[in-house]
C-alpha cells in the first residue's frame, strides 16, 4: 500500500512541476464547451443536454490525461525500472490510477463552474449526488484509461489504437453519467429509474478495477 | 547447481514463431562476474531481460537466489541498468534516487539518496531536475539508481556503451566494489577490454545458442578479440 | 481427413439450412401480430446466440493463452471473434430490418440496441488492434486482455432486457423465462433448430478461417526466418 502512494505521489508531482497535461486537459475542456455552445440551441437552460455535454467534455479531456499516464513511463525506460524493481504490478496500477483520478477531479472542478456559468446550469442543486455521480464514473475511466494507456504503450500506432479501444469501453460509464448528471441537473434527482444507472457504474467500477487488477502483469511483463 | 546466484534452465525463448534463444542453460555462482558477448541480436538483451524479470520465458526455467520466478525478495537484491537510463525528467536528482530508494525498501531513502549523489558527484546539482542535467551527469545518475540499494546481482546491458569516461571510471570502481561485496554480476557488452578487466568468467551467445561460457583467462585479457576470431562466427 | 470432416460438416449445415429455410418459409404459419415478417427472428434470434457463443468460446480461448501462452488459442481467439464480428453483422442487419417494419424506423436508441451496437464497435476495435501489432507474442498477449475486457460488453448486452425497460421485445425463449412458454412451441422448436444449423455453420467458417491463420503464422515465421538466414 505504501508502493501505491509511492507511485500515485510521483507521479502528481512530476505532473504538477510541469501542469503540461493538466494545463491542455483544462484548456480543451473549455474550448469543447464553446464548440458545443454553436452546436446546440442554448435558449439559457442546460437541463436537457447538460449531462451529456459535461461527460463528453470530461472524456474528451480526461483522455488528454490519461493517454500520458504510461507514456510518460517512456521516455527513459522508466517503466522497465518500476517493473525490475519490487513494486508489485497492481501497486503500480492503482498508483498510477489514483494519480490519474486526482488530476481528472481537478479538470472536472475547473470545467464544472465554467459550465455552470456558460450554460447557466445550477449544478450544485444536489451536491451529494453530483460528488458520487463524478467519483464512481471518474474512477470508472481512469480505470479502463489507465490499463488501456498500458495496453498500448509499447504500439507503433498508440495514437490511433488508443481512441478506438478506449471510447466503445468508457461509453456504459459515459452514459451512466450522462442519465445521472441530466436527472440532477433538471432537477429531479435520482428517481427510481436512475438506480440502474447507479448501479451499473458501481458494477462497472468493481468488474473493470478487479479485471486490470488481475491483468496488469501479463501487460507489463511481455 | 544449490547456492547459485542465477540458474537458467533450458530457456527458450519465442517471438512468434521466431526463437530468440535457444535450449540457454547457464550457472552463475555467487561473486562471479560473467561477460555476455555476442553480435547484436544473438539474444543477450532478451536474456538480461529475462534476468531482470521484465520478459517471461516461453519454455525452461529461471531462478535467482534460488527463488524461482521473481519473487520480490530476489528483486530487491537485484540492480538493473538498462539501454534506457531510468530516470524521472521532472523529478529532481534526489528525488529520482529517493523514489527507487523507497521502492527497493532502502532503510533511509533520504540520506542514501544524498549519499549516492555525493558519490557519483552529483551533490551540488541535487535539488535540479534531471532534464537538465547533461548527458554524463545522467548516466551518473542512473549508475547511483541501479547501485544504491547494494544489490547481491547487477544485471547490466552493455552498460559501457555511450559512457564518457568520467562514468566508465565511476562504474568500474563501484562494479569492483560491489564484486569484492560478494556481489554476482552479469553484463552484456561489445566494449571488451573494459569488461574483460572486471570480468573473472565470459559467455558468447551465436544467435539465441549459447556457445561457450568459462572463466577468463590472462591471455583473453591480453587480447580479448580472440574471442571473436575463435568463437565469432558460424557461417 | 481433416478436411473431409470439415466439408461434411459444411453439406451438413447447408442442407440444413436449406431445409430449415424451408420449413420457416413454407410450412410454418404467420404470426398472429406481426404476419410475414417475424420469420426474420429464425435467423435474428439464433444469429446473436451464435455471435455471443462465439465470444464466449474467444474469452475461453483468451484465458487458456495467457495461462498457458499456448500461440493455438490466440488462433482460435482471433477466428472465433472474427466469426462472432460478422454474426454480430448479420444480427445488428436482421434487427434493423425487422425494426423498419415492425417499428417503422431502422434504429431507436434503445438500451438493448445500443448495447449491441457497442458490443459491435468494441469487437471491431479488437480486430483492428490485431492488425497493428507485429510481433505475435505481443499481439497475442495484448489481445487476450482486450478481449476478456471487451467481453464484459457482451454480459451486458445479453442482461439488458432484464435491467432496462427496452422497446426490444424482453426474454422469451424458455430457457431465460424459466420454463414459462411465452412462444408457440412449434415456433420455439424450429428456432432451436435453426440456432443448431446456423451454429453449425459458424463453426465451418470458424475452422476454415482458423486454418487460414495458421497457414498466415507459418507464412509470417518462414519469411522472418529467411531475413535471418
Amino acid at each position: 500500500m505504501r508502493h501505491v502512494l509511492t507511485i500515485a505521489w510521483k507521479d502528481l508531482r512530476s505532473e504538477l512541476r510541469t501542469k503540461e497535461s493538466i494545463n491542455a486537459a483544462a484548456a480543451f475542456s473549455m474550448v469543447i464547451l464553446v464548440l458545443f455552445s454553436f452546436v446546440l440551441d442554448i435558449s439559457g437552460d442546460a437541463r436537457e443536454f447538460g449531462g451529456g455535454l459535461l461527460w463528453l467534455v470530461f472524456a474528451f479531456a480526461g483522455a488528454l490525461v490519461l493517454n500520458r499516464s504510461f507514456a510518460r513511463e517512456q521516455s527513459n525506460d522508466c517503466l522497465d525500472a518500476l517493473v525490475a524493481s519490487p513494486l508489485p504490478g497492481w501497486a503500480l496500477f492503482l498508483g498510477k490510477a489514483l494519480a490519474n483520478f486526482a488530476l481528472l477531479a481537478v479538470v472536472e472542478l475547473i470545467a464544472l463552474p465554467v459550465f455552470g456559468i456558460l450554460f447557466n446550469a445550477d449544478w450544485l442543486r444536489f451536491p451529494g449526488w453530483i460528488a458520487l455521480t463524478c467519483a464512481l464514473a471518474t474512477w470508472g475511466m481512469t480505470v479502463i484509461g489507465t490499463m488501456f494507456s498500458a495496453l498500448t504503450v509499447n504500439l507503433r500506432l498508440r495514437e490511433l489504437m488508443l481512441p478506438v479501444l478506449v471510447y466503445p469501453m468508457l461509453i456504459p460509464v459515459l452514459m451512466a453519467a450522462m442519465q445521472l448528471t441530466s436527472a440532477l441537473l433538471s432537477g429531479t434527482g435520482i428517481t427510481g429509474d436512475d438506480w440502474v444507472w447507479v448501479k451499473l457504474l458501481i458494477g462497472f467500477d468493481i468488474i473493470f478495477t478487479s479485471l486490470s487488477l488481475a491483468l496488469i502483469d501479463v501487460i507489463l511483463v511481455n | 547447481m544449490s547456492g547459485a546466484a542465477l540458474d537458467v534452465r533450458a530457456v527458450w525463448k519465442y517471438f512468434g514463431d521466431f526463437p530468440a534463444l535457444r535450449a540457454v542453460t547457464l550457472g552463475v555462482a555467487p561473486g562471479e562476474c560473467l561477460a555476455m558477448l555476442g553480435r547484436n541480436g544473438a539474444g543477450k538483451t532478451t536474456l538480461l531481460k529475462i534476468l531482470a524479470g521484465l520478459s517471461t520465458v516461453s519454455q525452461g526455467s529461471v531462478s535467482v537466489f534460488g527463488s524461482e520466478g521473481h519473487s520480490s525478495g530476489a528483486r530487491r537484491k537485484t540492480g538493473v541498468l538498462g539501454h534506457g537510463i531510468g530516470i524521472y525528467d521532472e523529478l529532481s536528482a534526489r528525488e529520482n534516487l529517493e523514489l527507487f530508494g523507497t521502492l527497493y525498501g532502502v532503510a533511509n531513502p533520504g540520506q542514501t539518496a544524498l549519499d549516492w549523489l555525493e558519490r557519483v558527484g552529483l551533490n551540488h546539482v541535487a535539488h535540479a531536475r534531471a532534464r537538465e542535467f547533461s548527458r554524463g551527469m545522467r548516466q551518473r545518475l542512473a549508475v547511483a539508481r541501479a547501485f544504491l540499494h547494494a544489490p547481491d546481482l547487477l544485471l547490466l546491458d552493455e552498460p559501457f556503451t555511450a559512457l564518457d569516461d568520467r562514468s566508465i571510471a565511476l562504474l568500474q570502481r563501484l562494479l569492483a566494489e560491489r564484486l569484492a561485496a560478494g556481489a554476482t554480476v552479469v553484463m552484456s557488452t561489445h566494449q571488451l577490454r573494459e569488461a574483460m578487466e572486471l570480468a573473472t568468467h565470459w559467455a558468447l551467445l551465436v544467435r539465441g545458442k549459447l556457445v561457450h561460457k568459462g572463466e577468463r583467462t590472462p591471455e583473453i585479457l591480453a587480447d580479448p578479440a580472440w574471442v571473436y576470431r575463435n568463437y565469432g562466427e558460424d557461417s | 481427413m481433416k478436411t473431409k470432416i470439415l466439408m461434411a460438416m459444411a453439406l451438413f449445415s447447408g442442407l440444413y439450412l436449406v431445409r430449415n429455410l424451408y420449413v420457416i418459409l413454407l410450412q410454418l404459419p404467420d404470426e398472429a401480430a406481426q404476419g410475414a415478417i417475424y420469420r426474420i427472428m429464425y435467423f435474428h434470434v439464433p444469429g446473436w446466440i451464435t455471435s455471443f457463443s462465439a465470444y464466449f468460446l474467444a474469452a475461453v480461448a483468451s484465458i487458456y493463452y495467457l495461462v498457458k501462452r499456448d500461440s493455438r488459442a490466440d488462433e482460435f481467439a482471433v477466428a472465433l471473434t472474427e466469426v462472432g464480428t460478422i454474426f454480430t453483422m448479420l444480427g445488428l442487419g436482421t434487427g434493423m430490418v425487422w425494426a423498419r417494419i415492425i417499428w417503422g424506423v431502422w434504429w431507436v436508441w434503445d438500451p438493448r440496441l445500443t448495447w449491441a451496437f457497442i458490443c459491435f464497435l468494441i469487437y471491431a476495435g479488437y480486430l483492428l488492434l490485431r492488425k497493428t501489432i507485429d510481433e505475435p507474442g505481443q499481439r497475442a498477449r495484448i489481445a487476450a486482455v482486450v478481449s476478456l475486457f471487451a467481453f464484459v460488453s457482451v454480459v451486458i448486452t445479453y442482461k439488458s432486457i432484464d435491467w432496462w425497460r427496452t422497446q426490444h421485445p424482453g426474454a422469451v425463449l424458455s430457457f431465460r423465462t424459466g420454463g414459462e412458454q411465452r412462444m408457440d412451441p412449434a415456433m420455439e422448436h424450429m428456432l432451436f433448430q435453426n440456432w443448431f444449423a446456423l451454429t453449425a455453420f459458424a463453426g465451418v467458417i470458424m475452422m476454415l478461417r482458423l486454418g487460414q491463420e495458421r497457414m498466415q503464422r507459418e507464412l509470417d515465421a518462414l519469411r522472418r526466418y529467411t531475413h535471418n538466414l
